[in-house]
């Protein structure tokens, strides 16, 4: 398998991609979009500034801006989305309330380390999931369409079986990724990565300038560059 | 306030078999040989729907998106009442809905809608019923003796609760002289001991 590898815009940061959506799925949610971009960055523990960020955003968030998360815009947008592709979303929590009820029930937002602290910040920032995979573990560009039955997620020995139709996030090789769901066993990035890329769905409702901020809010988070410390 | 009552604007003579609910989706297999050249990633031949069944789907997925927000704003103007229930449930993994299935989810988002608004306006009522009561307390309270409303039957947050008590205990009961009292809320976490200790 030959990983994706990180492509720049030119200038130093990393360029995002728009992935391909199957015609079915086109055909369904027209607005429907991935968007992902590759960085060379390595996981590891979240750095003082990061933790600090968190800990200023935890201050700010409190119970009523939880409850009428839903009315967001973006947030709404997701809910809606969750319902037209067969979810509850008071079950199967969107992103953004998922993290508002676990800073409500933690007392704050929690620091687990530099990727998953990065895509919480871009979450509370933009209101866009993202979640992040090996590159290396790639193969091709990254897409969504519907699974077939019995195919594997993830090209591991241990990885699950899926049902016939369910969204999921493909490359070349199969699906990596249930759509708003789990993983890939393998797939997701460990602490032997040292290539990563960041995928964000778009759904109707939500402008790309969002998806493009979440993203580059993310990269310099993981990436941040010579000019890290004039950016914080 | 009015009840959701959705429908859906299909013209008859666009929906196969004279109906939607009744029409089979038309599902034609598009020959191999004319598959494009994009289209062999997927290795599935896409389904091409009666353009009835797709405008259907549309307005199906467009009620879904309004009865959703309408679901969420219900949600948000009962807090901070006790939890007003707004769930539609939903079975399997993310996938493309069929047809009856949208239907379903529409019909099932409409009835909670509607049962979440009578609550509310039930509620409500039940509220300005209160606010009229305790008016009345709070300008004859001799003539509501021990009467306590809990401020969140008052459609407020907290745990306080409004109370006709005598003024000065047993001597005060004798004469005659009532008062309103708000009570101070909810308890201390750590009880009395909490009160006295450093920070409190």
């Amino acid at each position: 398998m030959t990983g994706a590898g990180p492509e720049s815009a030119g200038d130093g940061e990393p360029a995002p991609e728009l992935g391909w959506v199957s015609p079915e799925v086109q055909e369904e949610f027209p607005e429907l979009r991935l968007h992902s971009v590759a960085l060379r960055a390595r996981p590891g523990p979240a750095p003082r500034p990061i933790r600090e960020r968190l800990r200023e955003l935890s201050n700010r968030f409190h119970g009523a801006q939880a409850v009428t998360l839903r009315r967001d815009p973006i947030p709404s947008a997701y809910r809606i989305f969750f319902r037209h592709i067969g979810l509850d979303p008071d079950a199967t929590r969107t992103p953004a309330e998922a993290a508002a009820l676990d800073r409500l029930l933690h007392g704050g937002f929690r620091s687990r380390n530099l990727l998953d602290d990065a895509l919480l910040l871009a979450l509370l920032d933009t209101g866009i999931p993202m979640w992040a995979l090996d590159a290396d573990t790639l193969d091709g560009p990254l897409g969504i369409r519907l699974s077939r039955r019995g195919e594997a997620l993830g090209r591991f020995p241990e990885a699950p079986r899926l049902p016939g139709g369910r969204l999921v996030v493909c490359d070349d090789g199969g699906p990596v990724a249930i759509l708003f769901g789990e993983l890939a066993p393998r797939h997701g990035v460990s602490p032997q990565t040292t290539s990563m890329r960041l995928f964000s769905v778009q759904v109707a409702g939500v402008p790309s300038i969002h998806i493009e901020e979440a993203l580059w809010t993310c990269s310099t988070l993981l990436d941040p560059g010579p000019e890290a410390a004039s950016r914080w | 306030m009015p009840d959701a009552q959705p429908t859906t604007e299909i013209p008859p003579s666009e929906a196969p078999n004279g109906g939607i609910a009744g029409g089979a989706p038309i599902v034609r297999h598009v020959p191999v040989e004319r598959v494009p050249a994009a289209r062999t990633r997927f290795e599935r031949v896409p389904l091409e729907r009666a353009p009835a069944e797709g405008q259907a789907r549309r307005e199906l997925r467009a009620q879904i998106a309004r009865l959703e927000r309408e679901l969420a704003d219900t949600f948000v103007s009962a807090f901070p009442r006790a939890q007003l229930d707004v769930s539609v449930p939903a079975t399997g993994g993310p996938r493309l809905l069929s047809l009856g299935e949208l239907e379903s989810l529409r019909d099932a988002l409409a009835s909670r809608l509607t049962r979440a608004r009578r609550e509310l306006s039930r509620r409500g009522e039940e509220e300005e019923r209160n606010r009229i009561l305790l008016e009345r307390m709070l300008l004859e309270p001799g003539r509501y003796k021990f009467v306590r409303i809990p401020c969140a039957d008052l459609g407020e947050g907290g745990c306080g609760e409004w109370h006709v008590r005598p003024r000065f205990g047993l001597i005060g009961m004798l004469a005659g002289w009532w008062q309103v009292k708000l009570s101070s809320g909810c308890p201390l976490a750590g009880g009395l001991s909490a009160a006295g200790s450093p920070g409190h």
